[in-house]
């Protein structure tokens, strides 16, 4: 079927099927929503930081297209249990590879396999949403609201 | 009946191949039309042969530019049906059109206590402009609500439309799933309360024949772009009794008679509500438009809308049980459009799928959030129609949303 299977791999699929860590959290001290008006797309990300800066628990709620929401539950994966810091440098890694710069490929786990998206200029702000949120909620100390328009 | 073979060889763009070679479907329309070559041709004929300032100039060209800018305007005038082309305004598109109106003619007619009516199809552009008059002057924004086929719901409408009422805004035929309203019966209903009626064509006047003198509306707002013309220019009718007694817009040249330093007088109708340079090449292509059009007849453009929609509908009812289409079914009260939605496969990742497979549509809200928000869906899927479209390409769209359930589809997950 063309290229659409560099987009919608297996393990895109996967992860829009069965998304990771897709519940709200509890005892969550930071949040943020991310909105993108174009497609509708919309996240609530819950995170709860310890002490030590520490991300030790990460959950989303989504609606959306399959890319946004495979890409919310790979962030989730790979922050979790990471400091804000290391999060901080992720965020960036992930962007670079949406804007073709270099990057870091071994620190983004699953996400990697997203490097496509960047052939598909109209599905750059479907990747981007969560990564977007996740870096409100990390730079807030109460909920965000941010948008990708 | 349309011989939309030859009418396609028009048009330059859809012989045009996407991606590997795929041919281009445009299934895009309401957002913007393709053009035809008469188009694209008068407007390098403006620029090749007679570019020049209108309304100003002593020379050969300026005269000829002012013809050819005055002659688009009667074309237009006599499209829609209206009284003279002094009521016809150039303005960018239907969004300035109706902003125009909000700016003007609502500034000293809509007042504390007043109501505008509008419906729950509006795209955002005859909806945000109301909203800010009724918070202005406060006054209160009423809405004509969707029955559950989303055609109007006139259950209420004696209510709603009552002596307070100054103001029935209402859109012909929605871009975001093709309702078309019984925009003359409301405007009856106005009539009889004393209220003005402006009615949104962006949609309708491109589709199917719009005669401002049968509706008998106060304003009609449309753009070029999407009935063949070049973008940047759209047009307000206003009736000229109506015109006659309303403030200008925007301020500066060619919409005075005599300026002094202290004061201004303003121009004749309707020149007085078109400040500074208009988009010249813009008019003279929509002119050009508006012949292909008529070459046609506008008879014979609405029923292709109405037979594509149809051949849509009935090859729909395949995916029936799982595909949700928006609108009435019935194709005399909807047509050019077609909205649906599948609880398996987001539109962004079904536009994406056909976008492939060189069929372009549209997927979002379209301009109507609220509407899209109030089917329970946060986007849908549209395809909309054209003159220059076919029943072949009706089938491709079905064969790629096929194509992107088997790939999306419950269970499923691997390329198919």
């Amino acid at each position: 079927m063309y290229d659409l299977q560099e987009l919608y791999q297996e393990v895109v699929m996967d992860h829009n099927r069965s998304p990771r860590n897709f519940r709200k959290l509890g005892n969550a001290n930071r949040s943020a929503e991310g909105f993108n008006p174009l497609c509708g797309d919309q996240i609530t990300l819950y995170l709860e930081v310890d002490d030590d800066d520490k991300i030790k628990d990460i959950g989303f709620q989504a609606g959306g297209c399959a890319i946004s929401k495979a890409s919310a539950s790979m962030m989730t994966d790979v922050v979790k249990g990471v400091s804000v810091k290391e999060a901080e440098h992720i965020f960036n890694n992930f962007r670079q590879m949406i804007t073709q710069e270099d990057y870091d490929a071994e620190i983004l786990g699953d996400a990697e396999i997203l490097s496509g998206v960047s052939q598909y200029p109209a599905r750059i702000k479907c990747a981007v949403l969560s990564w977007h949120t996740l870096k409100s909620a990390l730079d807030g100390a109460d909920t965000q609201r941010i948008t990708t328009e | 009946m349309l011989d939309v073979s030859k009418i396609r060889e028009d048009f330059p763009i859809l012989s045009k191949k996407v991606y590997d070679g795929q041919p281009l479907i445009w299934l895009d329309s309401a957002a913007t039309s393709q053009k035809p070559r008469s188009v694209i041709q008068s407007i390098v004929d403006y620029y090749e042969g007679f570019n020049a300032n209108v309304h100003r100039g002593v020379h050969a060209l300026s005269i000829e530019s002012t013809a050819a800018f005055e002659d688009a305007r009667q074309k237009v005038a006599d499209f829609i049906g209206a009284e003279s082309s002094e009521c016809i305004i150039w303005t960018r598109n239907t969004t300035e059109s109706i902003n125009l109106v909000a700016h003007t003619w609502a500034q000293e007619n809509i007042h504390a206590g007043d109501e505008i009516l509008v419906t729950a199809l509006e795209h955002h552009s005859n909806l945000v402009p109301w909203q800010k008059v009724a918070r202005d002057k406060k006054a209160t924004l009423r809405i004509i609500p969707l029955a559950k086929d989303q055609s109007l719901d006139l259950s209420e409408i004696d209510t709603l439309i009552n002596p307070r009422t100054k103001l029935v805004a209402m859109v012909q035929k929605s871009n975001s799933i093709g309702t078309t309203n019984p925009v003359k019966e409301l405007a009856a209903k106005a009539r009889a309360v004393g209220a003005a009626v402006l009615v949104d064509g962006a949609q309708s006047v491109p589709h199917m024949p719009v005669d401002v003198a049968d509706i008998d509306c106060d304003f009609l707002a449309f753009s070029g772009h999407k009935m063949l013309g070049p973008t940047g220019i759209g047009v307000l009718y206003v009736k000229h009794d109506i015109l006659e007694r309303m403030e200008p817009f925007l301020r500066g040249g060619d919409m005075v008679l005599e300026v002094s330093y202290e004061d201004a007088s303003w121009n004749s109708l309707p020149w007085r509500f078109e400040a500074g340079t208009p988009n010249m090449a813009g008019a003279i292509g929509m002119g050009a438009a508006i012949d292909y059009l008529n070459g046609l007849g506008m008879e014979n453009v609405r029923d292709h809308d109405i037979q594509l929609t149809k051949h849509a509908l009935d090859s729909f009812k395949e995916l029936e049980e799982e595909l949700e289409i928006y609108g009435p079914k019935d194709p005399a009260l909807r047509s050019g459009v077609v909205s649906f939605h599948h609880p398996d496969v987001h539109p962004h990742d079904l536009g994406t799928v056909l976008d492939r497979r060189g069929i372009a549509i549209r997927t979002g809200h379209h301009c109507t959030m609220p509407l899209v928000r109030s089917l329970g869906v946060p986007a849908t899927a549209r395809a909309s129609f054209y003159l220059y479209n076919t029943n072949e390409e009706v089938d491709a769209l079905l064969d790629g949303i096929k194509e992107a359930l088997r790939y999306f589809g419950n269970g499923a997950g691997t390329a198919g």
